[in-house]
C-alpha cells in the first residue's frame, strides 16, 4: 500500500525541522524522514538527549542549546516522524521510498523539501584513510551522541569555524587536543578584509545585524583558544598522517619549519560542502559554486528545484550555517503549502517575509567565512599518490591518467577506474574527481560536471524490497 | 583513547568478534565500539586495508559491519541493541 502525505520532508535537522513545523502547524499532513534516531541534525545532534547533562550543555555551549527549543516544537507540531529511516529513492513524481526497520516503504507526498543538510568537505591527505583519521564533525558526534571524548593524542588540522568550536569544546571538556594545525594562510585574512562592513551590516528591517554576533562568537573563541596556551601551528600545509594499522604521528610544514607530532586520533576539518545525492539522483539542475568550492542544486529564492514540487531548504542548497537553514526551512514550507493549494501567493509572500529577513541576516557574515577559510588547493586536488575515491582506492595520479588520455569527464573516469563505485556511491571522492579532470583539461568544474547519481541512495537489501507492499 | 564523560550508563552489552562491549542506550554500534578501543571496523576489499569511521555521519561507508549476520551494515547508523552480535566485514561482502 502506498502512503500519502502532503509535504514530505526528508532530513530533521535545523532546516526540516523547522520546514515541518510550519508545514504541520498550516494544517497539511506533514511526514518527515531522517536517518539519525533522533531529531537535531548533525548541529543538533542528541540534543533531547544532552539536556540530561549539565556537563555536556557547558562543555557544547549556547549555540549547541539553541536547537532544543526547535525540536520541542517540532515534535508538538503534530508532522509525522520517521527516525532511523534510509531514504533510497525520491522520484520526480514525489514518491519518497525508505527502509525502516528492515521494511521498506513508499510514500507519495504532494510536495517534497529536501533538508538533507551538508557533509564535511572530505580532507584527502596521504594516510587520511587510517584508521584513527576522522573528521572534526565525527569527534564533535561522538561528544554529543555518546559523550565520548579523546583523552590524549589528538590532533586537529584544518580551518574554519567547526575546527575552532571543536578546539573549545575540548577545553571546556578539560581535554584540550594536543595540537592544533591551522592551514588558514595570512593571504587568505587579508583577501576576506574586504568583506568586513558587509558582514557587519543590518539588512533593511532586519531587528538586528547577526554577522556582529559571529564576529563576536568567532573572536572570543579564537581568544579563548589563544589564552589556553595550546600547541597551536599557524599557517600549515603538507599535512600527512603516519602509520601502519593506525594513525602514530602527523609530519606537516609551518612557517618554513618541518615538523612532526606523535598522534593517536586526528580531525581533519576543511569546511563543509551540501550533500548533493539526493538532488543529484532526481536529476535537479546543479551549478559550480566558484566561492564555496562545491556544487549546488539550482534554486529560486524560495527554495524551488529545476524539478516541479521537489523543494531545497537549508545547506542541502549551499552554505549558509543552521540559523540560515531554519529560515531556509520555513519559506520552503509557505512554498510548499502554496503550491499544494492551501494559502495564496501573497498569504505565502506575508507569512515568509519575517525568514526571507532572518535569512539575509545569518547570510551576511557567509562571505567573509568563505573568503576567510577556502580549501587548500592541495586539499582540491591533492599529489599524485594520494587516495581520492576510499571505497576503491583510487589515487589523484590515476584520475590526472585518464584525464589525459582523453577522459572527459566524472563518468567516464568512473568505468574507466571505478571512482565512485564503492559503497559511498561517490560522496567522499566526486568533487575531487571533478576538480582532477577539471584541472587537467584546463576548464571549469562546472563544465566537467559530477557523477551521474541512481537510486538506491542507501544500501537496500533484497529482503527489505521482498517484503514491500505496494499496489501495482 | 576515548573516555566517557559518565562511564555508569554504559549499561548495554554486546558482542564483537564474540567478545563482550559495553554500550550506553542510545550509541550507535559505531561509538560503542571506538569507546571500546576497537581500531579496525572492516578491511577493504581491493587491497585489504584496515578501515575505521571516518565521517560518522553516514557519508563515508567506512564503518561497514556485520550485525547479526546482516553485511554492509553502517555501524554510524545502527543504535545499539542488547545482545547484538557484530562482526568485522573482511573485504566484498558475500551475497546472501
Amino acid at each position: 500500500m502506498t502512503a500519502t502525505c502532503d509535504i514530505a520532508v526528508i532530513g530533521a535537522g535545523p532546516a526540516g525541522m523547522a520546514a515541518a513545523t510550519v508545514a504541520a502547524e498550516g494544517g497539511a499532513t506533514v511526514m518527515v524522514f531522517d536517518e539519525q534516531p533522533a531529531p537535531g541534525g548533525q548541529i543538533y545532534r542528541s540534543i533531547e538527549r544532552a539536556q540530561g547533562s549539565t556537563e555536556l550543555q557547558r562543555i557544547l555551549g549556547p549555540d549547541y542549546a539553541y536547537g532544543a527549543a526547535l525540536v520541542e516544537r517540532f515534535r508538538a507540531s503534530g508532522a509525522g516522524y520517521a527516525p532511523g529511516s534510509s531514504v533510497w529513492q525520491i522520484t520526480p513524481e514525489r514518491e519518497v521510498w525508505a527502509t525502516r526497520a528492515g521494511r521498506s516503504e513508499v510514500t507519495q507526498a504532494g510536495a517534497v523539501i529536501l533538508a538533507t543538510g551538508a557533509m564535511e568537505r572530505p580532507v584527502p591527505v596521504p594516510g587520511w584513510t587510517l584508521p584513527g583519521v576522522m573528521t572534526a564533525g565525527a569527534v564533535q558526534i561522538l561528544l554529543k551522541s555518546s559523550g565520548l571524548i579523546a583523552t590524549e593524542g589528538l590532533v586537529l588540522a584544518g580551518c574554519g569555524p567547526l575546527l575552532y568550536l571543536l578546539a573549545w569544546q575540548l577545553l571546556q571538556a578539560g581535554q584540550p587536543p594536543s595540537a592544533i594545525l591551522d592551514t588558514a594562510t595570512r593571504a587568505d585574512e587579508f583577501r576576506a578584509v574586504r568583506h568586513l562592513p558587509a558582514a557587519m551590516r543590518r539588512p533593511l528591517s532586519a531587528p538586528r545585524a547577526e554577522g556582529l554576533g559571529y564576529l563576536r562568537k568567532g573572536l572570543s573563541l579564537r581568544l579563548a583558544l589563544r589564552r589556553a596556551r595550546l600547541r597551536m601551528f599557524r599557517t600549515v600545509t603538507d599535512v600527512q598522517i603516519e602509520g601502519g594499522t593506525s594513525v602514530e604521528a602527523v609530519s606537516f610544514c609551518s612557517g618554513g619549519a618541518i615538523y612532526r607530532v606523535p598522534a593517536r586520533l586526528v580531525a581533519l576539518h576543511e569546511g563543509v560542502i551540501p550533500a548533493q545525492q539526493a538532488t543529484r539522483s532526481l536529476g535537479c539542475d546543479h551549478e559550480w559554486d566558484p566561492v564555496q568550492h562545491c556544487f549546488r542544486p539550482v534554486l529560486d529564492r524560495w527554495g524551488n528545484t529545476s524539478m516541479p514540487g521537489i523543494l531545497v531548504a537549508g545547506d542541502a542548497g549551499g552554505i549558509g550555517g543552521a540559523r540560515a537553514a531554519e529560515h531556509a526551512g520555513r519559506i520552503a514550507a509557505w512554498e510548499a503549502l502554496h503550491r499544494i493549494g492551501r494559502i495564496d501567493e501573497f498569504q505565502r509572500i506575508r507569512y515568509a517575509a519575517p525568514d526571507v529577513v532572518g535569512r539575509a541576516s545569518h547570510l551576511a557574515i557567509r562571505p567573509l567565512l568563505d573568503a576567510l577559510y577556502p580549501p587548500p588547493a592541495k586539499i582540491l586536488r591533492p599529489a599524485d599518490d594520494v587516495i581520492v575515491c576510499r571505497c576503491e582506492e583510487i589515487t589523484a595520479g590515476q584520475v590526472r591518467d585518464v584525464a589525459r588520455r582523453g577522459c572527459q569527464g566524472p563518468n567516464q573516469a568512473k568505468s574507466f577506474l571505478r571512482a565512485g563505485m564503492g559503497p559511498c556511491q561517490g560522496r567522499m571522492c566526486g568533487n575531487t574527481v571533478s576538480e582532477l579532470i577539471a584541472a587537467e583539461r584546463g576548464v571549469s568544474v562546472g563544465d566537467v560536471g559530477y557523477f551521474r547519481i541512481r537510486p538506491p541512495l542507501k544500501p537496500v537489501t533484497l529482503g527489505e524490497l521482498a517484503v514491500m507492499d505496494v499496489a501495482g | 583513547m576515548l573516555k566517557r564523560l559518565d562511564p555508569a550508563q554504559a549499561t548495554l552489552r554486546f558482542t564483537f568478534e564474540g567478545e563482550p562491549v559495553a554500550a550506553r542506550p542510545g550509541d550507535t554500534v559505531a561509538a560503542a565500539l571506538l569507546a571500546a578501543g576497537v581500531g579496525v571496523f572492516r578491511e577493504t576489499p581491493v587491497s585489504g586495508a584496515p578501515r575505521a569511521p571516518y565521517c560518522m555521519m553516514g557519508v563515508c561507508f567506512d564503518c561497514l559491519v556485520e550485525i547479526d549476520r546482516v553485511p554492509n551494515r553502517q555501524a554510524c547508523l545502527t543504535v545499539v541493541a542488547d545482545g547484538m552480535d557484530v562482526r568485522r566485514q573482511h573485504g566484498a561482502r558475500e551475497m546472501a
